[in-house]
């Protein structure tokens, strides 16, 4: 059976689909054949973007034909070497406090857990960035652990602020910018993953590792205050690896 | 004070646009860039701009804007709008001009573009260009990631937006001739990525139905109601990227067209995507409008493509002096038979 299909979206890109699933195996084979196309730099391929089960490619079709970008891609997929996958490992800091984390006794009371029992269960897996997407810097964190996955909730908020920590089915994210939301809030980071000082806006990178350190409410409005003053400075101190 | 373009009145949604972001969407930014990338080539054809520079997209009703620099050369191109020239801020009523052609426009004087009667946007380019950073190599504005164009937002009264030249060069002005924005008749499409989330009588259904466009429809995504598309296998899937014209269709059936500032990446089935060659022309279409579409094969798609490219390759040379009609010219010249000559003599480089 191949391992992937490829398949026609439009008449400018492909998507090398993987399978419809959240799993670390079709994530490493997606992010190996990114890193393959990003390095052999194909005449006739603009753009290459992973996701959590497949990945795109934005071509020019009168410079490279679909028949061979495919056959190529096809060849490429033989030997993927999902080993070699190695991405950073950042520790970010969320503050769990309820005055920042409005659905956390909701999650609590879904999953028949204690609240502190929720934070320790969110803020003790590292967590493998599956693909930035949907928003500039937002990055899917996978996997939550199953006595925390609940559906999105029924009445999406129509703004919710920079930072906030969410959670939906096995997925958890930290919210780059404002922006409408559907997912479970259940804490606020001080860290944004989202600046355009840095050289290309973004935190994290598909293929990173994250784990969640709890944070006081009175930590959070310090880190809050020298992340917002001194941008530059503050992130080499609350992001150290592991 | 620097030169530049003063809003008096924004119009409905006016944003800096050009040929978009490229290059950004593995990082969760979305594409941008202007909704008819062939009405804002022309515009800045007109103007001498090179084809991506960045210009005011405006949607549906024009902006007011006063001259703050020595004279700007600009060019309308787009939807049908009235274009006025009113010789102060304080004057009601001034020149009218059409689009399609360069207006020279003095200190002091404002440029008013009314309401649309036809066509969602036009394109004002001006010689020069806005004096604008990229950011992420782009000056697209990108509303919901708060950043690109003017402080990432649309234009509001007060602004002054910088012009790179503070005067118009000194020469005759220009105009456009014979640059066809004429919609095809049906909006064609390649089935898939997820055709197969879809019953045979729903694929069918797409193609045999004509679609309106809703009122939510914004840069994001034309929102289309029409007859309900069925799933057979659910609307969730796990989120894969999403390319331009991508048409989706979530839990009700009724399918989106993802355009311009769509997200990168989603988590709803897409039966099928419009081909590159009928974006354009779909960027044009109103709320309220109707649309069909028309499956096509990929490779029927690619020739169509390189047909638009081509037809984009020839803007430059329909660009020919205002006070010159081509046509009467033209048939004059073929009764003599010296018409090859003379083609060359009068068409700019």
């Amino acid at each position: 059976m191949p391992i992937c299909k490829v398949l026609v979206a439009g008449d400018t890109a492909l998507v090398v689909d993987f399978g419809d699933r959240v799993d670390l195996q079709v994530s490493a084979k997606v992010l190996s054949l990114a890193r393959r196309l990003n390095e052999l730099r194909i005449v006739g391929v603009n753009e290459i973007v992973p996701t959590i089960r497949s990945l795109s490619i934005y071509y020019e079709p009168l410079n490279l034909s679909t028949v061979a970008l495919q056959e190529r891609v096809l060849e490429l997929t033989q030997d993927l070497q999902t080993s070699e996958i190695s991405g950073r490992t950042w520790q970010l800091p969320v503050c769990y406090d309820a005055a920042l984390a409005p659905d956390l006794s909701d999650v609590a009371d879904h999953s028949g857990l204690s609240q502190s029992q929720v934070i320790e269960l969110h803020s003790g897996v590292t967590y493998h960035v599956y693909m930035l997407g949907f928003l500039p810097g937002l990055a899917y964190l996978g996997d939550v652990p199953d006595e925390l996955a609940l559906p999105r909730r029924e009445n999406p908020r129509p703004r919710i602020p920079a930072g906030s920590v969410g959670i939906a089915a096995n997925m958890t994210c930290v919210y780059p910018m404002d922006t409408p939301c559907g997912w479970h809030l259940v804490g606020r980071s001080p860290v944004p993953l989202w600046d355009l000082s840095r050289e290309t806006g973004t935190l994290l990178a598909a293929g990173d590792k994250v784990k969640f350190k709890p944070l006081s409410l009175r930590e959070y409005e310090r880190g809050l205050s020298r992340a917002r003053s001194a941008v530059r400075q503050v992130h080499p101190a609350i992001e150290n690896a592991v | 004070m620097t030169p530049a373009l003063r809003v008096l009145a924004p119009g409905m949604m006016t944003t800096v646009q050009d040929l978009g972001r490229v290059g950004y969407q593995h990082l969760g930014v979305a594409a941008s860039g202007a909704l008819d990338p062939i009405s804002l080539r022309a515009a800045n054809a007109l103007v001498g701009n090179p084809p991506g520079t960045g210009a005011l997209e405006v949607a549906y009703l024009g902006p007011t804007v006063v001259v703050d620099a020595d004279s700007v050369r600009l060019a309308v191109v787009g939807a049908s709008a009235t274009i006025e020239v009113l010789p102060d801020e304080t004057a009601r009523g001034g020149t009218r001009y059409a689009s399609m052609r360069t207006i020279r426009v003095r200190r002091g004087e404002v440029v008013r573009i009314g309401s649309f009667s036809d066509g969602a946007v036009l394109y004002v380019a001006v010689e020069g260009g806005f004096a604008i950073e990229p950011v992420l190599d782009s000056v697209s504005t990108y509303i919901r990631g708060g950043f690109g164009g003017w402080q990432g937002r649309a234009l509001a009264a007060g602004d002054r937006l910088p012009l790179r030249r503070n005067a118009a060069s000194d020469c005759d002005e220009f105009r456009l001739e014979g640059l066809k924005l004429s919609p095809p008749a049906r909006y064609r499409a390649i089935l898939g990525p997820q055709s197969d989330f879809f019953s045979d009588g729903s694929i069918k259904a797409l193609f045999d139905n004509e679609y309106t466009v809703r009122p939510e429809s914004d840069r994001m995504g034309m929102r289309l109601v029409g007859h309900k598309l069925d799933h057979i296998r659910g609307f969730n899937i796990v989120s894969d990227a999403i390319a331009p014209g991508s048409i989706q269709v979530p839990g009700n059936g009724q399918p989106i067209v993802l355009l311009a500032d769509r997200q990168t990446t989603g988590g709803y089935p897409k039966i099928a995507t419009v081909i590159s060659a009928d974006l354009p022309a779909l960027g044009r279409v109103r709320i309220g409008g109707k649309i069909a579409f028309q499956q096509v094969t990929i490779e029927e798609a690619q020739h169509l493509r390189r047909q638009l490219l081509n037809e984009i390759d020839k803007i430059r040379n329909r660009i020919i002096p205002l006070d010159r009609n081509e046509h009467d010219i033209t048939a004059e010249l073929l009764k003599y038979n010296l018409i090859s000559g003379a083609v060359d003599a009068h068409s700019r480089a």
